[in-house]
């Protein structure tokens, strides 16, 4: 499976990017161990996530084409 | 209903009165609005800066859904949000929140309610430029009072 992943603000800036691809060998994944996947480590805390933009967890099962994003807590408009 | 980001600085009032055109004057009578501007301090410190980031896609879902639920709590004639994004000077407009209604209460008290909603859940970040040329995540709002 595919996954588009989005990084935002200063978690963009720790990570020196704001998009990638992850390429995985299964059919599903939970957000917070894609996160494991990508960065060998677990999630840091108050991470938040969104899953094809809505608001997910990281329980949230995520598949094929979906668009997940990390970001740190929202300042607000 | 409206949800409008802008890139560039955007004039509140001319957004306001464009707005109000396509809501019969003699229905609307009550109009709330609350326009905020980028000020040139923060806790203590000149800021000479402040860079909006945003998610494309969610944030304007977002403020659609806070849009909608108070659209479904009061009954409202028309609301329009416009919100900033990028790189902000201060004084330029951040955010314009306009709610039109039949009476007082349902505009003034939808309009605090969006306002107070995107305010808290909307995915914005802000970073913002000192006057020592450092940057700075803004961890929250600041208290509204």
């Amino acid at each position: 499976m595919t996954v588009t992943v989005h990084y935002f603000a200063r978690l963009r800036e720790e990570m020196g990017r704001a998009d990638e691809t992850a390429e995985l060998p299964t059919e599903s994944i939970s957000v917070g161990d894609l996160w494991r996947h990508l960065h060998g480590d677990a999630p840091p805390e108050r991470l938040m996530v969104a899953v094809n933009q809505e608001q997910a967890a990281l329980d949230t099962l995520v598949r094929d084409g979906d668009e997940v994003a990390y970001f740190p807590p929202v300042t607000g408009g | 209903m409206a949800v409008e980001l802008y890139s560039e600085d955007f004039d509140p009032w001319a957004l306001v009165a464009r707005a109000e055109r396509d809501i019969p004057a003699q229905a609307r009578g009550a109009a709330s609005v609350f326009v905020g501007r980028m000020r040139d301090f923060n806790e203590d410190d000149t800021v000479t800066g402040l860079f909006l980031e945003h998610y494309p896609g969610m944030t304007e879902r977002e403020l659609e859904r806070i849009v909608a639920e108070a659209e479904s709590r009061w009954p409202l004639l028309g609301c329009l949000v416009a919100h900033r994004v990028g790189d902000v000077r201060p004084g330029d407009a951040l955010v314009l929140v306009a709610t039109w209604s039949a009476h007082r209460i349902a505009a003034r008290d939808a309009c605090s309610d969006i306002l107070e909603r995107l305010k808290h859940e909307a995915p914005f970040w802000k970073r913002e430029r000192l006057a020592d040329g450092s940057d700075r995540w803004v961890e929250k709002n600041t208290p509204g009072f």
